[in-house]
């Protein structure tokens, strides 16, 4: 089995991020890593973030940093990855790519101890970049400029010390003195060897000064000192005339100001008062911010909340350090203070969000200063408070994550077209159930009734050179209305279109002046109200209009077609007739290029199955250049040009290609490459796009023309870095649209649907998915779906969090609280049903109090999703949490379908997993499906993680231990039992009498249930440890897995084992009793392995798009969805194969990392073709194209038609 | 040292130990493996965030917490070391 793996959705969380002007010039952009993804966003305007471009990288990136080189106007980016390599990179504008400047090696590729690529630091100067690993070694690079003022790099300094763990690196702002780097150490040597224990007790945190001498070209410890022992973050305080320079030491509940030949300065975090006192506070992220006259500091702790620390100072001296509560927002990976007044704000978990700042936190706050630190007899005493709602920071814009996806089902409960995407996502208060649809997310605008039911709608522009549309013309079966497009859209009837007859085609003609075409004459409206008539000869009517802005083409029944050209005059003029064999069906001509008078083709389809391009050139007009026959009568034409390859602004090194799309009447979108010359037709592609014949329509999209098809669902075609992307819109069946352009909206779409007319726009360009969030409660684990109630069912739980009774009664005594600002109103617990905006303290917003780490909170919910309501909630009660859930059908069936759930009680990871009980619960429906009754409890021995249905019995793993329970009247009751499984079961599928059993830590397990003898056994096992995350099975010989260090693998029986215990009378049991390698008799062999970069947390077999090839798609915790599909032919795997063997050495990826070895880091990459590697093939530079192409005997084009081919069989 | 010294095996292996952590020895203890490997694993951890986060949802905390509190328990990844015999 060969597979193809493809990324649907790119990792959506965000590792860290970075701000600073990258692409030159005041623009404040921000670049983030998401694990494997590169992204520069950028704010626009309107504050809406805006990716301009997302590189894949294969491989981990673990910090980012930027510099500026001094004088410059432009920042450098640079990676530390795990590709033991320093990257620096810099932002192309003109192409839109990232250039790699330097690539300089170090080191061993993957994340280890003591390959740096964990830390960065850059002197704030832009002279040298520190490079750090977790223990031991620091390198240090100099930067500088050569003579034509390019970045030069030295060879790397070293800066190790063996036996020490660095917690934090950062550089020390100096000014123009030699540059030094800051860093929290951990010396671990002696404690290693003291027994008894007084070393490790005494093992002090240094912050040492390492000070690279440019002139000697060394680096030296130039300074130690002893810094507390929670240290784990610094921070650069700009020095230098601006600022006292030294850094920020944040550690567990302190904030330290340090500097050499300096006394420390000390404050205290402010703690939240429902804190329990066993808990430090730990600052998480951390932003500077530098005018001219001031500079502060936003730190935010584990909590989400952030202080602002301003130091108070006389020069070099610090007099003070405070720390103000300044907001609260959900915890941060990384906080980005722009210079335009922005926040950007990556969250660990759930969606990142922009703020604006609206103050700076001057207003009075809770403070805690150095100066009034108060040290007693138990330490330093606290300062309290209490989080409110935001002062300082407005939300503006949100970007969606799905991080972390905790479980995926893929199902059509909707009955639409393509199957929904349900995943459980995000974590505590920010969790959710996402709702995933192939397609564009759309806003709908305005919608408004219209007196009939209209066919066709236009937009007009008065004038050529207008920004935006005058009128709106609207046709119906005999009349035609004309809308005018201002302040208000309102109806005129000044406008010179006749509106006593339905029209064919609305547009501008020449400069300035309107044309309306109508079943019997073309009305020419010029620009000072003339209007001139262009009447059908005899009884004959038009039936189809192409035009451009200079040129129309009409057929009249019969199969006439009539050329009109514009001339200098601005006069309509015919100029050719020309007799078609048949009634034409549809006409389309190619917009005007540039510069020139006419453009060269017409394109005709006939009911007769053919596609004629015609030639409007003067010296052969209405020549038929090519004839293309199709599988369907045409309905609708359109040629669009598509950029082959990401080029210059003016695309002149790679020229952009013009291809013929037409809509056939079986529903297909049939497109094909037009040679600029000849008109020849080539390289044709068709793809279904729904029910009904596609409606073609060009509409711009970002500055370029785009393509509308209007079939059963409306679809994009669209350009998107360099990809041309086909993709639904998530919106409704539409009859005819056209683009629209006005002071509100400056691309949206008009179209006509029924009796309404809508606009709307289109946004998120470049997403494959749309989601529609439904919030939850707790941490969602598991869910289960009926589909035929289409019921959802999960289970959400949460560790070290309060129970919804007792958060309600602390936050009613906080408001109740006398002197407390906020007026009272407490909050609806309910918050997964209303989360409005006004609630005081949502939990979204600021987390869950936490509680001591033994306690649990858990809930098992029933939800409509077509509804999104909540038909059932049971909290379960005394630090009960479920884990596990199934349906399961008794075979007495007398109580139909019910719901297990596994729930342990007390449930500890440290020091040692223990927990005080657990149960299954069986639950009986109620209100058909609604509403959940407990029918029993069982006490079990171990924590039940997976359960599953089995010949009418229910398979439960217990711990270690595989279970079968049947159904009793008090209780579960035992019927058999295996305990020879190695740690704890977490997966089980079954499939016929074969059960497939994931362990933990050991893969998969083949069972077999002998029913006679009433006995479970193992008769296969794999041979590799893999610590299981997800599992899916794939056909009765063959599991697919994936493990916690983000590889899937697919595992099979070989066939002749099967066989023979299928074949076995006692099914292999004797030979089960022998045993080999201390596990079973047999052993599965490997057959697929991949690495993905991700912890794989779900896996489902599925097919998603209608007839669409079955494959098997994942979730992740960074929030990715991908897809692997099974290869159906031999040719395919070669062709693939080679491409991506020729893309791994003409197009390494960009940070360094090999591919082979990425994609091999935990195993052999076995059977799987990167398909994210071979789409960046457009991304390539032409001539590298041809030469790829060449060797694999193809043409680019060829080669681009098989990628989308491929894409187009998965989504 | 010796030019010839260079080459010899144990001079290499000493050069090899000092060069990359970890690199093991004849007389290594149980105690002292374990404590690499651990060492070895909470730096993987704090290298790839997937595996961060995939721990801070099981135990509800932040990443960032998480994080620290990998790096801190490099410090004493297995307990107190074993006394010594001494030879």
């Amino acid at each position: 089995m060969y597979l193809y793996s493809l990324t649907l959705q790119q990792p959506t969380g965000i590792i860290c991020a970075i701000n600073g002007s990258f692409s030159g010039g005041k623009v404040q952009e921000i670049v983030v890593a998401r694990g494997k993804v590169l992204d520069l966003l950028r704010p626009d305007d309107n504050g809406k973030l805006q990716t301009l471009l997302s590189v894949e990288i294969f491989g981990a990136i673990r910090s980012l940093a930027q510099f500026r080189l001094t004088g410059a106007q432009k920042d450098y980016i640079v990676v530390g990855s795990d590709s033991g390599r320093i990257v620096i990179l810099e932002y192309n504008k003109e192409k839109n790519c990232f250039d790699k400047v330097h690539q300089e090696t170090f080191g061993k590729s993957g994340c280890r101890r003591i390959v740096p690529g964990q830390y960065l630091a850059i002197d704030p100067k832009g002279r040298a970049v520190m490079i750090g690993a977790c223990e031991k070694q620091k390198l240090v690079y100099v930067l500088n400029r050569d003579t034509a003022a390019r970045l030069t790099i030295s060879s790397p300094l070293e800066a190790h010390k063996s036996h020490t763990i660095t917690f934090s690196i950062c550089g020390v702002d100096c000014g123009f003195d030699n540059p030094i780097f800051a860093a929290i150490e951990l010396d671990y040597s002696e404690a290693d060897q003291d027994p008894t224990g007084q070393a490790a007790n005494e093992a002090q945190k240094h912050l040492t000064f390492y000070e690279l001498d440019l002139g000697l070209n060394h680096v030296s410890r130039k300074w130690s000192e002893q810094v507390d022992n929670g240290a784990n973050l610094l921070v650069t305080v700009p020095g230098g005339g601006d600022g006292p320079s030294g850094v920020l030491v944040c550690a567990e509940n302190f904030v330290i100001y340090k500097n050499q030949g300096h006394p420390d300065v000390r404050a205290v975090i402010p703690r939240r008062v429902d804190l329990p006192a066993e808990r430090g506070v730990l600052i998480v992220s951390a932003a500077m911010h530098k005018q001219k006259s001031m500079f502060f500091f936003l730190l935010q702790t584990e909590y989400g909340d952030i202080f602002k620390v301003t130091l108070d100072h006389d020069n070099d001296r610090v007099k003070e350090l405070k720390i103000k509560y300044f907001d609260t927002i959900p915890v941060t990976s990384s906080l980005c203070v722009l210079k335009s007044g922005f926040l950007f704000a990556s969250s660990e978990f759930g969606n990142h969000a922009l703020y604006q700042f609206q103050a700076i936190g001057d207003d009075p706050d809770v403070e805690a200063s150095s100066s009034t630190l108060m040290e007693t007899e138990e330490g330093f005493q606290p300062v309290f408070f209490q989080p409110r709602k935001l002062k300082n920071l407005v939300r503006i814009d949100q970007i969606e994550s799905l991080m972390p996806i905790m479980d995926m089902k893929i199902i059509n409960l909707f009955e639409e077209e393509t199957p929904q995407i349900f995943s459980l996502c995000g974590r505590g208060p920010r969790s959710s159930l996402r709702i995933l649809r192939p397609g564009l997310a759309v806003s709908e605008m305005a919608v408004s009734q219209l007196p009939g039911v209209p066919s066709a709608v236009w937009t007009v522009k008065k004038n050529v050179n207008d920004e935006f549309d005058a009128y709106i013309v609207v046709s119906f079966a005999n009349a035609t209305l004309v809308l005018s497009i201002g302040e208000t859209v309102e109806e005129v009837s000044d406008s010179g279109f006749l509106d006593t007859t339905p029209s064919l085609a609305v547009s501008l003609i020449g400069d300035d002046s309107l044309m309306q075409v109508h079943p019997s004459g073309i009305r020419h409206i010029r620009e000072d109200g003339r209007i001139n008539e262009w009447r059908t000869p005899g009884k004959r009517t038009i039936v189809k209009v192409g035009s451009n802005r200079l040129q129309v083409v009409i057929a009249l029944s019969g199969g006439e077609l009539i050329y009109f050209e514009v001339d200098m005059t601005g006069q309509l003029m015919e100029v050719e007739k020309h007799e078609m064999s048949g009634d034409v069906a549809c006409l389309d001509i190619a917009p005007v290029p540039e510069g020139r008078q006419r453009s060269r083709f017409l394109a005709v389809g006939s009911y007769d199955n053919t596609i004629r391009i015609l030639s409007l050139d003067p010296d052969d007009c209405m020549q038929v250049l090519s004839l293309q026959s199709v599988s369907s009568p045409p309905e609708s034409l359109l040629f669009l040009e598509v950029q082959a390859s990401v080029g210059g602004e003016d695309g002149a090194d790679h020229p952009a290609s013009l291809f013929l799309n037409a809509g056939l009447q079986n529903g297909v979108l049939f497109r094909t490459v037009v040679d600029m010359i000849s008109g020849q037709l080539s390289d044709a592609r068709s793809r279904f796009l729904g029910l009904r014949a596609p409606k073609l329509f060009s509409i711009v999209v970002r500055g370029r023309r785009a393509m509308l098809c209007l079939s059963s669902r409306p679809w994009l075609g669209y350009i998107h870095q360099g990809h041309f992307l086909l993709t639904p819109l998530s919106y409704e069946t539409l009859e005819f649209a056209a683009s629209f352009s006005s002071d509100q909206c400056a691309e949206g779409v008009v179209a006509v649907a029924g009796d309404a007319l809508r606009v709307f726009t289109i946004e998120r360009l470049g997403e494959t998915f749309n989601e529609t969030a439904i919030p939850l409660r707790y941490t969602p684990r598991r869910f289960v779906l009926q589909p035929k109630r289409k019921m959802v069912i999960m289970i959400e739980s949460d560790q070290g969090a309060y129970t919804a009774e007792e958060r309600e009664a602390a936050k009613k005594e906080c408001f109740e609280a006398p002197g407390n600002g906020e007026n009272g109103n407490a909050e609806q617990m309910e918050n997964g049903e209303d989360e409005d905006g006004n609630d005081p303290l949502s939990d979204e917003q600021y987390g869950y109090p936490k509680s001591e780490s033994g306690r649990w909170v858990s809930c098992i919910r029933v939800l409509d999703p077509r509804t999104t309501q909540t038909t059932c909630l049971l909290e379960l009660q005394d630090n009960e949490a479920a884990f596990s859930i199934c349906t399961v059908n008794f075979h007495d069936k007398e109580h139909g379908a019910l719901l297990a759930v596994g729930t342990a009680k007390g449930l500890q990871f440290w020091p040692k997993k223990s927990f005080e009980a657990a149960y299954i619960h069986i639950y009986k429906f109620k209100e058909d499906g609604k509403v959940l009754e407990l029918l029993h409890k069982t006490q079990v021995d171990g924590v039940p993680l997976a359960l599953c249905q089995f010949q009418g019995r229910l398979l439960a793993g217990i711990g270690s231990v595989l279970r079968l329970y049947d159904l009793g009247k008090k209780r579960l009751l035992r019927k058999c039992e295996n305990k020879l499984f190695p740690n704890s079961i977490t997966a089980i599928h079954t499939y016929r009498d074969r059960i497939y059993v994931g362990d933990m830590q050991e893969s998969f397990h083949y069972c077999k249930y002998r029913r006679d003898e009433n006995q479970l056994y193992i008769f296969a096992d794999d041979t590799v440890p893999r610590w299981l995350t997800a599992a899916q099975h794939v056909d009765f010989d063959t599991v697919a897995g994936a493990d916690k260090f983000g590889n899937i693998y697919f595992v099979r029986l070989p066939q002749d084992v099967s066989d023979e215990i299928e074949e076995d009378p006692t099914g292999g049991k004797i030979k089960w009793e022998q045993g080999k390698l201390n596990g079973a008799p047999n052993k599965v062999e490997e057959i697929v392995q991949f690495h993905v970069g991700d912890v794989v947390s779900c896996l489902q077999r599925a097919s998603l798009i209608p007839g669409g090839g079955e494959c098997v798609i994942y979730g992740t915790v960074m929030g990715s969805v991908g897809a692997m599909l099974p290869f159906t032919s031999r040719d395919d795997v070669d062709f693939f194969s080679h491409l991506e063997m020729h893309l791994r050495q003409e197009f390494p990826p960009l940070c360094g990392r090999d591919h082979m070895a990425y994609r091999s880091a935990y195993f052999p990459v076995k059977d799987v073709i990167d398909g994210d590697l071979c789409e960046q093939f457009p991304t390539l530079p032409m001539d590298m194209q041809r030469k790829i192409a060449d060797e694999l005997d193809r043409t680019p084009g060829e080669i681009l038609k098989k990628l989308e081919e491929i894409r187009n069989k998965i989504i | 040292m010796q030019a010839s010294d260079r080459f010899n095996i144990n001079s290499q292996l000493e050069h090899l130990q000092a060069k990359y952590v970890g690199t093991g020895h004849a007389d290594l203890t149980r105690f002292e493996w374990a404590v690499n490997i651990q060492r070895d694993s909470y730096a993987s951890y704090v290298g790839h965030y997937p595996m961060l986060a995939y721990f801070a949802i099981a135990e509800n905390e932040s990443i960032g917490r998480e994080r620290y509190n990998f790096m801190q328990k490099m410090l004493l990844p297995c307990g107190l070391p074993p006394e010594r015999e001494d030879d």
